[in-house]
């Protein structure tokens, strides 16, 4: 693994003296109580992504126990999620029809994401590349379905501050969730597309710097790109189980 | 204590984190303005940070001066009054004490302290810096839109916040909700840098457990501070979608002004547990840092090993888990149920342990120790001394029972002025005198020092004591003027002009100090690369102001603790962290 010194990104495959190392939570102990890194093998990145999804996690978790209580504090009726997202197909009214398939979207853009993580490690740039875009895709699905629900609701005189069913904070909690959650997927999707792009060029093999940072790129840039992914799929499913199901 | 490393140089761990490749500057916009070097920005956020404090400084002459005459100067009216209160607290607790705590001394002690070259993710270091000026910029726009700035109190709380009678509701409030947004988005990428620095770039030998304890305070404010905002940043999103949009998150069903409003449903109650949710661990988001830089302080300039070194660590540690389930402390009259109150004060209490570990500690490491009395020490048991009463004061307010009498009284002001004001500021100031030499290259002016120190230290005593007596007299607090009530006697307003004086004189004091910075840039004693002997890595670079890398060719490698002061059989009353045997090798 020596040659990895010297890259902008160290530590990413180094092994730390293993032969110290004990199993299992003595491990862990060992890992901490050691100089240089706590968590032995991670990359800087993939350390600073999984405490930004941490802190993120918290803000969504804010969110969701604000919708909580504003639902279970206000003191009009809450709409019946079943018949306000449901769809008039065939004559017939499917309830969540549309977020049943914006879900299945996203959690199968998971999948391509994951793959795209492993032949990122096998070094397939063009496979990489195309389930990159092919995630890409899914997300920008998921985000323009969205946009078709909003529009949706907004026609049927939802707003922010009133709807015509019931509690006022409906519409509040609805737009604000489902829109910081969209806004995340949005940036996931130009990520996607900005990283899909250095895979495709050649970046993470030709060590080429970066414009902002002058630093040189490698490949577990995909799987922290992954991370974010799958966390924002993450909290999809539970804000379905909240706000649709509940 | 286990980590000592006595006489034989110990092996040598090998390297698991390269040297790294930094950016290097290519022009003067490069090195001086959109700087990548942690110790640039740790500086560009210092001096923004002072500079919105004094308009913060000025903004509480003002309020005092009201309190101190009330009705002597025509052009402080009752919404001026409360828009000093609001931008006041704000800008003191987040943009000054936060900001120059974790993005000034976290920047800059950070890498030099644990052998790092720079931050790990230096571009968005740099970009933190410049989202949390444009938050400032924001925050100070406000004084120049219709309406000022909001009026609110700075816990913002609605239904108030966003009514028509409240001063700043058309432009004021909108812009602070958006400077806190900015200023969360801008600290979260600075304090993840800070985490991921702290976690997985220290240099060979640095263990977590030979971290000097200002790395630990930081390091465990940043993780508070990474849990908390979102909070805040979640209170301040949906405060602004009811001003702006009408949304009723927060907002009740409300008659103004015989009319009635188009808000219904709403929780007021949400925000308050939101805020503190926050605004807790913020108390020890600023507290934690000063209780690290003031053990190194104390260590230091006693020339003794810090007394109980794991324990302070652990304490620092369980402070900050304890801080996060305790925000309904300041909740105790919002009408919650009796039982949380009881919850939330007994688990407030346990914090007076890890605290008081702390403060014996401090105390237990002057004990017999070689005192020297220079201006950065004065500055460390000043805020022993103030810390130490403030928390006296927290145990009357942390239970129920007391705290509903004396709740918005002035006892209350005082209170949080003097634990969580007036104690982490003279840290700060302590730590401006202690690491001026390296970041400057030169000393600042003692005498000059030791004036500040006492105007400020005597002074603050003399503002907030009274403050106390005020409060049991049932003085409320935030009141623009008190007029005729029958409880509060004319010796309260007495008492309050001689405030109003000690106040003046206190900040006059801070100018003094703020020239001596200036002055002693150019004039100050040359300091040399170590002027107070201290054994941190920090004062070992080969450089002094540390150059571009910090470490010059290769990083240092830590061969023990960060306090062998006094070490028995060493020749010098100091060996620093990256020196294998007690003799230097010189």
């Amino acid at each position: 693994m020596t040659e990895q010194v010297g890259t902008a990104e160290p530590g990413f495959g180094t092994a730390a003296r293993p032969q110290m190392r004990p199993p299992g939570l003595r491990g862990m102990l060992v890992d901490w109580a050691s100089d240089q890194r706590a968590f032995k093998n991670v990359s800087w990145m993939k350390a600073m992504m999984w405490i930004f999804l941490l802190s993120d996690t918290f803000i969504f978790s804010c969110f969701l126990l604000s919708y909580m209580t504003v639902r279970m504090s206000t003191t009009v009726p809450w709409p019946n999620p079943s018949e306000v997202f449901a769809l008039h197909i065939g004559g017939q009214n499917v309830p969540l029809i549309l977020i049943a398939i914006m879900t299945f979207i996203l959690i199968s853009s998971s999948g391509t994401m994951a793959m795209a993580v492993n032949f990122g490690y096998r070094r397939d740039r063009t496979k990489t590349a195309l389930l990159m875009l092919l995630t890409a895709l899914f997300g920008a699905t998921f985000v323009g379905m969205q946009a078709f629900e909003w529009t949706k609701l907004i026609t049927e005189g939802v707003r922010p501050w009133e709807n015509p069913w019931g509690a006022a904070q409906f519409g509040s909690s609805f737009f604000m969730i489902t829109g910081f959650h969209g806004t995340h997927v949005t940036f996931g999707v130009i990520f996607l597309l900005i990283i899909a792009r250095k895979v495709l060029r050649g970046d993470f093999d030709h060590e080429r710097r970066g414009y902002f940072t002058s630093r040189k790129g490698n490949y577990e840039i995909v799987e922290v790109m992954g991370l974010y992914w799958h966390f924002v799929d993450l909290v999809w499913v539970f804000i379905f189980a909240f706000f649709y199901l509940w | 204590m286990v980590d000592i490393s006595r006489d034989a140089a110990d092996l040598v761990p090998p390297a698991e984190v390269p040297d790294v490749e930094l950016y290097h500057a290519h022009s003067w916009i490069t090195k001086y303005v959109f700087c990548q070097d942690a110790k640039v920005i740790a500086i560009q956020y210092s001096v923004t940070a002072l500079a919105i404090g004094f308009v913060a400084l000025v903004l509480s002459w003002l309020m005092r001066l009201q309190l101190g005459y009330p009705g002597a100067f025509s052009f402080i009216d009752a919404e001026h009054y409360y828009q000093f209160i609001t931008m006041h607290g704000m800008i003191m607790v987040i943009y000054l004490i936060t900001a120059i705590f974790l993005g000034g001394f976290g920047n800059y002690l950070i890498p030099l302290m644990l052998g790092a070259r720079d931050m790990v993710f230096p571009y968005v270091n740099m970009l933190s810096y410049w989202v949390y000026l444009l938050a400032v910029i924001v925050l100070v726009a406000s004084y120049f839109v219709p309406g000022g700035p909001t009026g609110a109190g700075w816990t913002l709380y609605p239904p108030q916040v966003i009514l028509s009678g409240t001063a700043g509701y058309d432009w004021g409030i909108i812009l602070m909700l958006v400077s806190l947004i900015l200023f969360i988005i801008g600290f979260t990428m600075g304090g993840l840098n800070y985490v991921v620095t702290t976690l997985q770039a220290r240099t060979r030998g640095m263990t977590l457990m030979r971290m000097p304890l200002t790395v630990w305070g930081i390091f465990t404010a940043t993780v508070l501070a990474l849990l908390a905002f979102p909070a805040l940043f979640v209170a301040c999103v949906m405060l602004l979608f009811d001003r702006l949009l009408g949304t009723s998150f927060f907002m009740p069903a409300l008659v103004e002004m015989g009319q009635h409003l188009s808000y219904r449903g709403g929780s007021p109650i949400l925000f308050q547990h939101l805020f503190w949710f926050f605004g807790h661990p913020e108390v020890y988001i600023v507290a934690l840092p000063a209780f690290g830089i003031v053990s190194d302080l104390i260590s230091t300039h006693a020339r003794k090993n810090i007394f109980g070194y794991r324990m302070m660590v652990w304490a620092i540690v369980a402070i900050g888990a304890l801080s996060f389930i305790v925000w309904a402390h300041h909740m105790y009259v919002s009408g919650m149920h009796p039982w949380f109150g009881f919850f939330f004060a007994t688990s407030t209490l346990i914090i007076a342990i890890p605290t008081a570990i702390k403060v014996y500690n401090w105390v237990l490491t002057l004990w017999k120790g070689d005192i020297h009395l220079t201006v950065p020490m004065l500055f460390a048991l000043g805020f022993i001394v103030t810390f130490v009463n403030g928390g006296l004061t927290g145990l009357f307010l942390g239970n129920v029972v007391v705290d509903v009498p004396l709740s918005d009284t002035m006892f209350v002001v005082a209170h949080f002025h003097m634990v969580m004001g007036v104690a982490p500021i003279l840290v700060i100031f302590g730590a401006i005198y202690h690491w001026y030499p390296k970041i400057t290259g030169r000393m600042l002016d003692d005498t000059m020092g030791k004036i500040h120190f006492w105007v400020t230290f005597i002074g603050a005593y003399a503002i907030y004591f009274p403050m106390h007596y005020l409060g049991l007299m049932g003085v409320p607090r935030r009141y623009f003027e008190l007029g005729e009530m029958a409880f509060v006697p004319p010796s309260a307003v007495t008492l309050n002009e001689f405030i109003t004086i000690a106040a003046l004189i206190v900040g006059a004091a801070q100018v003094l100090f703020v020239y001596n910075l200036i002055v002693s840039l150019y004039r100050g004693k040359e300091a040399g690369g170590n002027p107070w002997h201290a054994t941190t890595l920090e004062w070992q670079t080969p450089e002094t102001p540390p150059g571009h890398g910090n470490w010059g060719k290769e990083l240092p490698v830590v061969h023990r603790w960060a306090y062998d002061y006094s070490v028995p059989g060493a020749p010098r009353d100091f060996v620093p962290q990256n020196q294998p045997t007690l003799t230097p090798a010189t």
